[in-house]
């Protein structure tokens, strides 16, 4: 206990010490000139955060350990790529990123503790983090009392809007209605049938799908049900499906469920080949534990897929895989915490500060030529324009692009007629 | 009965150790973060402190403490989100004046059990007598039928996961996995800046050594004695004319009430409320905190916690991957080196060096507080 103070005290003298030690070579190698086009401190830091002349500091707050790591491992792995990447670039305005990493351990109160902890003590300039809805909602009170940054990477249920945060996925109706409105067309679907997770974000998400299904496409949702996170019995789910034979299975399963749930219809003699299967929580991360033969067939809507043909996609995909390994894949959520270093950098160089207010204020409008997914914008409510599309899964854990909107889907966190 | 008293000459050092301890050292050692760090860790003291009376004295494993910690936590819960669910805080809802998570699962009016939670004097009974009751129903149940020993420690885990399914399937009514988050005043008092954190810490300091005392009684008045007699030779207690099940139900109740007083502190300290603290895990890991501090010692129980605490926050900002593994690392050397935890450590090593230095009455020289407290618990 009584360690404690001197461990406060400790630590940053050895974070010091490790980064001066890294930045050694750095600054060597710099011409004098650069110095001099990096703005003052004082200038572009008015509110005492973490950066120096030569350093700016933002945290990373994912679960690194318990049930969530699976998920979140993808994101903090493209959040250091993007960082690595925008420090060879020469950092921001002229300051490499340094970052502190806390893990969330997959408990929400901890998430909030940790928060808490970069913000105050170690004072970052901006957070990349969180992953699920319920680590999100315990943080947010958190990022609004400290006034912090936070860039959140996951596709998520809506219905909120911060200032401190920016949401670097998709909402629910950016990512459900277009999906559900390719497969009423292509598939002629009238019936559909819910499958999910028991809680808020495949609520919402279902909600706003059954709306949409019933006062827009004039269909049907012929049943609506939901199971405990980390579930794995849906044989009861599945006789009811075989019995009511809708057009279209709407599934928002996550996690390990998503493993029993797809080769339990498999066992069940349901082919995704012939019954039509959109789901909005599938990634390629999860394939890999489903396994291509299982899903194979099945409709994915989100707004990005690791097979996506574009010349961003295909410089990002070979460096992520030579930074973690050829074997990784790369998922929606991934790419979309991709985004988050670079689209704090770029506001921070069109602010031409590090402050959170002037962050916040100068986000709408900010546009990322690079992303992976292709071009993004951020929009007035702090959430992206994006293209929202549908990929089939292949044998292989890839997905196939089957159809992307014309247009940039305009985010609408608090949508009308579907509450 | 001689020794009917609070405490005796060493427990009453103790108890004042740990009181300059957290009350004049950490205050003034620590900033503010850390120091709402400890009131967190604090919270968990509670429960610990309930499984020494439960466990420790009256032998009684409950593996559910969980349970009481939500019921606590979750009534204070109930009460900070309704009064920040004011109509103007609310406005952009569909139903303004609700709490949010009602409105985003369609709830167009507050359910009727919510309402006596807009009371303060409501929910600080509540707090005592959910749980309280609560417990008096699953000890009568089990007790009166003589279930004890493992079967009993299952069906605590039964309840805690039973409750927690409830918490998270009605998230309509109870806010789901995500919990309550996003609590802000007390009566119009802002909970979150950083004043109120530390007046809020010293309050519960306050009402942990009120929680103290009681167990103090407790252990000393013949009532102890009978736990402690119906842990060896259960058999015989009965055969001495005593109902075996009433004492075993009173303990239970007991420890039942200080968790849900250190659920009810999370909630103010915390501003939060989750399922997360009411299944199994975190159920198994409060056992954990008081076999570290040493499930005979009241104030090992806080010792315990704060210290496996502390290990888990600095070992997890040291090492985000690895921490966990430290961590089970700690709990294996103490159950395999100490199995008295914290308190044996203390008994067995250090207060016989002290009673070595120290022949004479006067027991303790300044400077002893801060070094060696964090060491280990004063024993018993």
């Amino acid at each position: 206990m009584s360690d404690e103070p001197n461990k406060g005290l400790l630590s940053p003298l050895r974070r010091k010490l490790l980064m001066g030690m890294a930045a050694l070579p750095a600054i060597t190698m710099l011409p004098k000139a650069s110095f001099a086009q990096a703005p003052a401190t004082s200038a572009v830091n008015t509110t005492g955060l973490a950066v120096t002349d030569t350093e700016v500091t933002v945290g990373i707050l994912h679960s690194a350990t318990g049930t969530m790591a699976i998920s979140e491992t993808g994101s903090i792995e493209a959040e250091k790529l993007a960082i690595e990447q925008i420090n060879a670039m020469g950092g921001v305005l002229g300051r490499k990123i340094k970052f502190i990493q806390e893990d969330g351990a997959s408990d929400w109160p901890t998430f909030a503790e940790k928060a808490k902890k970069l913000l105050v003590n170690d004072k970052v300039a901006a957070i990349m983090g969180c992953w699920t809805s319920a680590s999100r909602k315990a943080v947010l009170p958190v990022m609004e009392q400290y006034n912090g940054m936070l860039y959140y990477p996951t596709f998520y249920e809506g219905l909120e809007q911060s200032k401190n945060v920016i949401y670097t996925g998709q909402e629910a109706t950016q990512q459900i209605l277009a999906g559900l409105n390719w497969i009423a067309k292509e598939k002629g679907a009238k019936s559909f049938f819910f499958v999910g997770s028991d809680y808020i974000w495949p609520r919402t998400s279902n909600k706003i799908a059954r709306k949409h299904v019933e006062n827009v496409l004039k269909g049907k949702v012929v049943g609506e049900e939901y199971y405990p996170l980390g579930n794995t019995q849906f044989n009861s789910v599945i006789n009811k499906i075989k019995l009511t034979k809708p057009d279209v299975i709407f599934t928002d399963v996550v996690g390990g469920s998503n493993v029993a749930f797809y080769k339990q219809l498999k066992a069940a003699g349901i082919d995704l080949s012939k019954q039509a299967l959109l789901t909005i929580s599938v990634t390629e991360d999860e394939i890999d534990g489903i396994g291509g033969e299982n899903i194979a067939g099945a409709y994915a809507c989100m707004k990005y897929f690791q097979s996506l043909d574009n010349p961003n996609n295909k410089t990002f995909v070979p460096a992520f895989k030579k930074m973690w390994g050829e074997k990784t894949v790369i998922g929606d959520v991934t790419q979309a915490a991709y985004l988050g270093p670079w689209l704090w950098k770029l506001t921070v160089e069109k602010a031409g500060s590090f402050d959170v207010d002037k962050i916040a204020a100068a986000s709408p409008g900010v546009e990322f030529k690079g992303a992976p997914e292709g071009y993004v914008r951020i929009h007035e409510n702090h959430h992206l324009w994006s293209k929202t599309r549908v990929g089939r899964a292949k044998l292989d854990g890839q997905f196939e692009l089957i159809f992307e909107t014309a247009d940039l889907v305009e985010p609408d966190p608090f949508p009308k007629g579907y509450q | 009965m001689t020794d009917n008293r609070f405490f005796n000459r060493s427990e009453f050092i103790g108890i004042l150790l740990l009181a300059v301890f957290l009350v004049v050292v950490l205050p003034l050692t620590l900033d503010v973060f850390r120091l709402n760090l400890v009131a967190k860790y604090l919270t968990y003291a509670f429960v610990a402190l309930g499984l020494v009376v439960c466990w420790g004295y009256g032998g009684i494993l409950s593996l559910g403490q969980g349970v009481f910690f939500g019921l606590g936590g979750y009534c204070m819960a109930m009460f900070l989100k309704l009064e920040a669910s004011s109509v103007e805080n609310t406005k952009i809802q569909s139903t303004p004046g609700i709490p949010d998570f009602m409105d985003w699962n369609q709830i167009t009016s507050l359910p009727l059990f919510w309402k006596p939670f807009s009371s303060l004097t409501f929910t600080i009974a509540a707090i005592i007598l959910v749980p309280g009751i609560f417990a008096w129903i699953i000890g009568t149940a089990m007790f009166k039928r003589r279930v004890g020993g493992t079967y009993f420690a299952i069906i605590t885990q039964a309840v805690a996961a039973i409750l927690t399914i409830l918490i998270v399937g009605q998230q309509g009514y109870t806010g789901g996995i995500n919990g309550m988050t996003d609590l802000r005043t007390l009566k119009g008092w802002d909970i979150r800046p950083d004043h109120a954190k530390v007046v809020l810490y010293f309050f519960e300091v306050g009402c942990l050594f009120v929680c103290i005392m009681i167990a103090q009684f407790v252990r000393h008045s013949k009532l102890g004695r009978i736990l402690v007699a119906m842990r060896e030779k259960e058999d015989r207690v009965r055969f001495s004319g005593y109902s075996v099940a009433n004492f075993k139900i009173f303990a239970f109740c007991i420890a039942a009430v200080f968790a849900a007083i250190g659920g009810a502190m999370f909630a103010l300290n915390v501003g939060f409320m989750s399922p997360s603290f009411v299944g199994i895990v975190p159920s198994i890991e409060m056992v954990i905190y008081t076999a570290v501090g040493g499930r005979l010692s009241i104030l090992g129980a806080v010792y315990g916690t704060l210290l496996v605490n502390f290990a888990k926050t600095s070992l997890s900002e040291t090492f985000p991957e690895l921490w966990l593994f430290g961590l089970g690392g700690l709990f294996i050397a103490v159950v395999l080196a100490f199995p008295n935890g914290l308190a044996g450590i203390w008994g067995d090593y250090v207060q016989p060096r002290i009673d070595r230095l120290i022949p004479s009455r006067k027991p303790k020289p300044e400077g002893w507080t801060d070094s060696s407290v964090a060491d280990g618990a004063p024993a018993e």
